[in-house]
C-alpha cells in the first residue's frame, strides 16, 4: 500500500465502523445495576416553582429515587457558568445570573429541569417523572431580545437589571463617526441572524458511575471536549475532584457546537449516581434536544456603510441585540462579542469601524456557539451590505468588493484582527469563472421565458479559525487557554499512537492526523492509531470547536514529531556510526545519505526500547508531547456564488448552482475537506432557506419537532462546484488554516443575495420562507405595476 | 411510549373479537401515524390489533372499470402498481409523494383514510375520484366518510377493508409539501369521469379537512385547461394558517396547485 501523507485522498479510517454499525456511542455502554434518569421539566417559560410533591412518583414500580434542585444545592453543587468575561463599555462586568441544574425557585425557559428520576427502566423513569407534581405560579414571558430590552419587559434574573447582560463596544467611535460626515454614501440596512437549533444525529447523552471504595467517578458523555468538561464540573461544579473524575466522550455523532458545553442533565447523572450508589444514564430524546440544546445566532443589528466619493469603504457602524436565551451557556459572551464583532472588517480595508453589542436574557433556549459561532452573524451582515451597497451605487457586485479588497499582509484591521495571508482576488475570480457569472443575463432570459425569476448573490467571507493565542484571549476574559496538546508514542514494534485532546465527532481525525505521520516516516496508516477522547489516557486537552483541530491540534502532533524524529535520528545515526544531520527519513526507513547503510523505522523503535545501544546518556523509549500554542488565529476566506430560480407563483426557491471558492492554506485530505464544506454549505444553505427556531409570544417552542423545523434534505440542495487556492497560513507548521466552518458562514448571504436578485426586492429576511418570498415578490411587482 | 400488548389478528372476526375484549385497543396498520403519536406519549393504547396480515385487505384488482385497493396496500405499493398506474394515474402519483421511502413501504390507504389528517394526501383523491370506503360493516361514499378534522365515519372497533375507485377519463394531484413534514400544505385533485363531469377536491389547506372546489368544477367543466381555474380562489377565512402558511397563502397555493393538476391531467 502506497504511504498516504499530506495531500492524499485517503479514505476513512473511521468509516468501517460507523457504516456497519459497530461505533460505541454513549448509549451502548453498559454498566452492571445501571439505572435510568427521566427529567421533569418546565411547561412554562417563565414560572416560579411553588412546590414540587414526589410522594405518587416514589411508590411506582422501579422507582429508586426524585432529586430535585434543594438536594443539588444542600449537596454543594455549584451554578453552571459562563467561562468568558465580557466588560460592559463603562467598564462594569457582565451581569450573569444563577443557573442550577435543578431549578427550584424559578424556570426561565419551556423544558428547564426541575427535578430528576432514578428508575430501573427508561421506561419506569420516564412514568415517574410524568407523575411528578409540579405546582407552578406563571410569570409574564418575553422571547424577543429587543422587546426583552423595554422598559416594563418581564425581569429574568434579578442580576441582570432589564435583562442587559452586557453593553459591549469595539472600535472607535469617534473615528466612525467623522468617516459617516464625510461620506458620499451611506448605505442603511436593519439585518437580522435567525435562531437555529443544531440538531447532531446522535443526541446528548451520559452514563455516570461513582465507586465508593476508590471515590472515583467516571462519565462517558456526548462531549467535544471532554478534559474541558472534566475542568469545569470538577473546579465550578464541585461534583467530583478533577483527579477523582474520568470523563470519555467516545464515539460522538456530530457537535456543531452544541456538545461543547457543559449542560444540566450530564452534571446531574454524575451527582445521582454518588448519591442513589448506581450508574446512571440519560439519553436525550429529540423533544429534549430541541428544548435544551444551546440553541445558535438570533441576532437583530442595525448597519451603516459609508463609502468616499471613489466608492471606497471609510466607516462601518454595527449596533447589535444578542439574545442569549434564559441563561449565559458556557462560551456564550464570546460568540457576540469577541467572535463576532472582530470580524465585520470582513475582506475589506476599512479604516474605521465601530460596534455596540447588547446581549439580553430572554425566556428562551440559551444560546451558544453553534457551527461558525459568531463568524456567521458577521458574514451574513457584511456581505448582505456589500451587496446592497454596489446594487445602490450602481457597480457591480464584484468590482465594488474588489474596489475594497485588503491586497497586502499583514493587514491589521480596527477590530483586532490582523490577518496574516490571503488572496480573496484569486478565490473571486475562481469562482466567478466556475460560476459563469457573467453569462447571467442570458439564463435570468432563458429563465424567464419557462416563467422563472432568476438571481444571482456573491459572498466574499473571511473568518477566524484556529482558537487560539492563550495570553490573547486570555486578556479578552477567557477563563481558558486554547492550546493544543500531543503526545507521539512509537511502538517497539515501530507502530505509532498518537494522543490528543482534539476530539473527533465526524471530522476524521483518526484518517487526517494519522497522514501527518505517515508523511514523515513513510509509514502505512494501518500502522497508526489515534487516540482521544479520554481523560485517562489523553493528560489534557481543550478539544474540538471553531475549526481548531487542523490549526491547533496537528500543530501540537508536528512538535511531538519533530522531537520523535529528532531522537529516532539520534538512535540511527549511534547504530550506523554516522553524524546524526546525515540521516534521511524515506519510505519507512532511516538511511545514510550517500550510503546503502540504513535501518527500518522498527529496527530504531526497538533498539530505543531495548536500550541495549543507545547513545550516552540517551533516556530508553520513543515518546514524546508537546503542547502548542497558536501565535494568532487563522483566516480561512474565499467567494460563494449561489444562483437561483424562484417560482412567482409560490415563492419557491431552488438552488440552481452554487461555487465555493475556498482558500483554507494546507489541505491535508481534499476528501475530508469537501466533506466539511459540503455539510457547512448544507447547514447555511438550511439556515437561509429553511431552518427557523420560532417561539410564540408564551416562550413555547413552536419547532421543536422535524414536523416543524425544517432541516435541508439532500434534495433541497444542488450538486456543489468546489475548489480551494492556498495561500499558506504562516503562523503554523503546516500552514493550515481550517474549514470545518467555512461553508455555514460563507453560505447564508450568498443565497439571501441570490433570492433578492430575482425577486428584485431586498427586503427579505432569513429563512427565506416560501410564503415571504412570494409575498415580497407579490409587493414589489405591484409596485411596479402602478 | 407506554407499554401495550400487541396482537396480529387473522381475519376481521377476529380482529373485532380482540378489539371488543381489551380495554382500550387500537387498530394498528402501518404504524405511520400511530407509533408515533404513542412515542411522544399522546396516545396509550393497551391492546394494538395488527390488521395488515388479514387476507381480505390485501391486494389491488380491478373492479367496474376502476380499481378495488385492499385497506392493508401500502403507499408504495399503490405508487408502483401497473394496474393504478394505468387506470388512474394522478393516484399512482398521489402515492408515490407521500412522506418519504420508509413511509411509503409502511404506511397504508386504509390507514391515512382512517386517519383523515387535514394534510393528508389520499382525503383528496377519494373525493374527487368519487371512491367508497368499504368496511367490515358497510360501504360508504368518500364525502359521508370524511367528517371534519381527524374524524370519519368510523366506528370505534370498525375496519376499513378496501377503497373502491371508480374509473376516470383523467386524473391527476398536485401537491405543495410543507417544506418540514412533507406532508400537503396545499394538495388539489383533479379528476373528470367519463362523462365529462369534474371533481376538485383539497387537501392541506381547509380548516375542516378535505373539501369540494364547486367553482372550480363547473369551470373546468366547460374549458378542461389550466386557465379555467387561474382566476378562482378559496376564500380564505375557512382556511388553515400556521407557522408554515398563512390563510391567504394556502388559498394562492390551491389555485397554482389546482392549475398544475389540470395541466399535468391534461
Ligand atoms: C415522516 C412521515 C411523513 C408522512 N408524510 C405524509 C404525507 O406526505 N402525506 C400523507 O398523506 N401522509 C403522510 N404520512 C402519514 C402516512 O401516510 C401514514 O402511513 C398514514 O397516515 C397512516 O397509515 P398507517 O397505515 O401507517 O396507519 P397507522 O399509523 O397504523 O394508523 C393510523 C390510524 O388509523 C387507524 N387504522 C389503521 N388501519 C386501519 C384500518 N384498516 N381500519 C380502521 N382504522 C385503521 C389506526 O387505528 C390509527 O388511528 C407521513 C408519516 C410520516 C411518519
Amino acid at each position: 500500500m502506497a504511504v498516504e501523507g499530506i495531500g492524499a485522498r485517503a479514505l476513512r479510517k473511521e468509516d468501517k465502523r460507523f457504516i456497519t454499525g459497530k461505533g460505541q456511542y454513549t448509549d451502548d455502554m453498559v454498566m452492571p445495576g445501571m439505572g435510568f434518569a427521566a427529567f421533569v421539566r418546565s411547561p412554562h417559560a417563565h414560572a416560579k416553582v411553588t412546590s414540587i410533591d414526589s410522594t405518587a412518583a416514589l411508590t411506582m414500580p422501579g422507582v429508586d429515587a426524585v432529586l430535585t434542585g434543594d438536594q443539588l444545592v444542600g449537596d454543594g453543587i455549584g451554578n453552571l457558568i459562563c467561562g468568558w468575561m465580557i466588560h460592559s463599555k463603562d467598564g462594569s462586568p457582565m451581569n450573569m445570573g444563577g443557573w442550577r441544574a435543578l431549578e427550584p425557585e424559578i424556570v426561565r425557559h419551556v423544558g428547564q429541569a426541575v427535578a430528576v428520576v432514578i428508575a430501573d427502566t427508561q421506561a419506569q423513569a420516564r412514568d415517574a417523572a410524568d407523575a411528578v407534581e409540579v405546582e407552578y405560579e406563571e410569570l409574564p414571558a418575553v422571547v424577543d431580545s429587543v422587546a426583552a430590552l423595554q422598559p416594563g419587559a418581564p425581569q429574568l434574573h434579578p442580576e441582570a437589571a432589564g435583562n442587559l447582560i452586557f453593553d459591549w463596544e469595539i472600535g472607535d467611535e469617534a473615528a466612525v463617526n467623522d468617516a459617516f460626515e464625510k461620506a458620499a454614501h451611506v448605505t442603511r440596512m436593519e439585518i437580522s441572524n435567525n435562531r437555529l437549533v443544531p440538531n447532531p444525529m446522535e443526541p446528548r447523552a451520559a452514563l455516570a458511575s461513582y465507586n465508593d471504595a476508590e471515590e472515583h467517578h467516571t462519565l462517558y458523555t456526548t462531549s467535544q471536549n471532554p478534559h474541558v468538561a472534566r475542568l469545569v464540573l470538577s473546579a465550578f461544579y464541585a461534583v467530583a475532584p478533577e483527579h477523582k473524575l474520568r470523563v470519555i466522550a467516545p464515539d460522538v455523532g456530530g457537535g456543531f457546537g452544541s456538545k461543547i458545553y457543559i449542560y444540566p442533565e450530564e452534571m446531574v447523572c454524575l451527582w445521582a449516581s454518588k448519591r442513589v450508589g448506581r450508574p446512571v444514564k440519560w439519553v436525550s430524546d429529540r423533544t429534549e434536544a430541541f428544548l435544551t440544546d444551546a440553541h445558535g445566532r438570533d441576532h437583530k443589528s442595525e448597519a451603516e456603510l459609508a463609502l468616499d466619493a471613489d466608492n471606497k469603504i471609510i466607516g462601518f457602524r454595527v449596533k447589535t441585540v444578542a439574545n442569549i436565551g434564559a441563561y449565559m451557556s458556557l462560551f456564550s459572551s464570546a460568540v457576540p462579542t469577541y467572535l463576532y464583532a472582530t470580524l465585520l472588517s470582513g475582506q475589506y480595508d476599512i479604516p474605521a469601524i465601530h460596534a455596540n453589542v447588547k446581549t439580553v436574557y430572554t425566556n428562551t433556549t440559551p444560546v451558544d456557539a453553534y457551527r461558525g459561532a459568531g463568524r456567521p452573524e458577521a458574514t451574513y451582515l457584511v456581505e448582505r451590505m456589500m451587496e446592497t451597497t454596489a446594487r445602490e451605487i450602481g457597480l457591480s457586485p464584484a468590482e465594488f468588493r474588489r474596489k475594497n479588497f485588503v491586497r497586502s499582509f499583514p493587514h491589521q484591521t480596527p477590530v483586532i484582527m490582523c490577518y496574516d495571508a490571503g488572496d480573496y482576488d484569486a478565490t473571486l475570480d475562481a469562482a466567478m469563472k466556475a460560476a459563469d457569472y457573467d453569462g447571467i443575463a442570458a439564463r435570468k432570459a432563458e429563465a424567464a421565458s419557462r416563467g422563472k425569476l432568476r438571481g444571482i448573490g456573491m459572498s466574499c467571507y473571511i473568518e477566524a479559525c484556529g482558537i487560539a493565542p492563550s495570553a490573547a484571549v486570555g486578556s479578552l476574559g477567557a477563563g481558558v487557554g486554547l492550546w493544543e496538546s500531543a503526545e507521539v508514542r512509537v511502538n517497539p514494534v515501530g507502530t505509532v499512537e498518537v494522543l490528543t485532546g482534539s476530539h473527533s465527532h465526524g471530522q476524521g481525525h483518526e484518517t487526517t492526523f494519522a497522514q501527518l505521520i505517515c508523511e514523515r516516516f513513510g509509514l502505512d496508516s494501518d500502522s497508526v492509531a489515534i487516540v482521544h477522547g479520554d481523560t485517562d489516557k489523553v493528560q489534557f486537552g481543550m478539544g474540538t470547536y471553531g475549526s481548531r483541530s487542523g490549526a491547533v491540534g496537528m500543530s501540537a502532533i508536528v512538535k511531538a514529531l519533530d522531537k520523535v524524529e529528532a531522537k529516532a535520528k539520534k538512535i540511527a545515526a549511534h547504530l550506523m556510526e554516522a553524524s546524526e544531520g546525515d540521516i534521511q527519513i524515506e519510505g519507512g526507513e532511516l538511511k545514510v545519505a550517500g550510503t546503502d547503510k540504513k535501518l527500518n523505522f522498527s529496527e530504531v523503535a526497538l533498539a530505543a526500547y531495548t536500550a541495549h545501544n543507545l547513545p550516552e546518556g540517551m533516556e530508553p523509549g520513543l515518546k514524546e508531547g508537546a503542547f502548542y500554542d497558536p501565535t494568532n488565529f487563522t483566516f480561512p476566506s474565499g467567494t460563494y456564488i449561489c444562483e437561483v430560480e424562484v417560482d412567482p407563483e409560490t415563492g419557491t426557491t431552488e438552488i440552481v448552482s452554487f461555487v465555493a471558492a475556498d482558500d483554507f492554506g494546507k489541505v491535508i485530505n481534499p476528501m475530508i475537506v469537501e466533506g466539511q464544506v459540503h455539510g457547512g454549505l448544507v447547514q447555511g444553505i438550511g439556515q437561509a432557506l429553511l431552518e427557523n427556531a420560532a417561539y410564540d409570544e408564551n416562550g413555547q417552542l413552536l419547532t421543536a419537532s422535524y414536523m416543524d423545523y425544517t432541516m435541508p434534505r439532500a434534495d433541497d440542495v444542488p450538486s456543489f462546484n468546489l475548489s480551494t487556492h492556498e495561500t499558506l497560513c504562516p503562523g503554523n507548521p503546516l500552514g493550515m488554516k481550517g474549514c470545518g466552518e467555512a461553508g455555514a458562514i460563507g453560505s447564508p448571504p450568498a443565497v439571501i443575495n441570490a433570492i433578492t436578485d430575482a425577486i428584485g426586492n431586498n427586503a427579505l429576511t432569513m429563512p427565506a420562507a416560501a410564503e415571504k418570498v412570494w409575498s415580497l415578490y407579490q409587493s414589489g411587482s405591484k409596485e411596479a405595476a402602478e | 411510549m407506554y407499554e401495550t400488548n400487541y396482537h396480529k389478528a387473522g381475519s376481521t372476526a377476529e380482529a373485532g373479537d380482540l378489539i371488543s375484549k381489551s380495554d382500550d385497543a387500537k387498530i394498528l396498520g402501518g404504524g405511520q401515524t400511530l407509533l408515533p403519536t404513542m412515542k411522544q406519549r399522546l396516545a396509550a393504547p393497551s391492546d394494538l390489533v395488527d390488521v395488515t396480515g388479514i387476507p381480505e385487505l390485501q391486494g389491488i384488482s380491478e373492479s367496474g372499470g376502476g380499481v378495488s385497493i385492499g385497506a392493508a396496500t401500502t403507499h408504495s405499493e399503490v405508487a408502483s402498481s401497473d394496474l393504478v398506474k394505468q387506470k388512474l394515474p394522478g393516484l399512482a402519483a398521489l402515492a408515490s409523494g407521500i412522506g418519504d421511502p420508509a413511509v411509503r413501504h409502511m404506511g397504508t390507504i386504509g390507514g391515512s383514510v382512517a386517519n383523515n389528517d387535514p394534510a393528508a394526501d389520499y382525503p383528496a383523491a377519494l373525493v374527487a375520484l368519487g371512491a367508497s370506503v368499504v368496511t367490515n360493516k358497510r360501504e360508504l361514499g368518500a364525502e359521508d366518510f370524511f367528517t371534519g378534522l381527524f374524524e370519519t365515519a368510523l366506528d370505534e372497533d370498525e375496519i376499513v377493508v378496501s377503497v373502491n375507485f371508480p374509473g376516470a377519463a383523467a386524473s391527476a394531484y398536485s401537491k405543495y409539501p410543507n417544506p418540514a413534514s412533507r406532508y400537503a400544505m396545499a394538495g388539489v385533485f383533479v379528476a373528470k369521469s367519463s362523462d365529462g363531469s369534474v371533481k376538485v377536491a383539497v387537501t392541506g389547506a381547509g380548516q375542516d379537512g378535505v373539501f369540494r372546489m364547486g367553482e372550480m368544477e363547473t369551470a373546468l367543466g366547460g374549458n378542461w385547461s389550466p386557465d379555467a381555474v387561474a382566476g378562482i380562489a378559496p376564500a380564505a377565512d375557512g382556511l388553515l394558517s400556521d407557522l408554515h402558511g398563512s390563510a391567504a397563502y394556502r388559498s394562492n397555493l390551491v389555485t397554482v396547485m389546482a392549475k398544475r393538476a389540470v395541466a399535468a391531467a391534461s
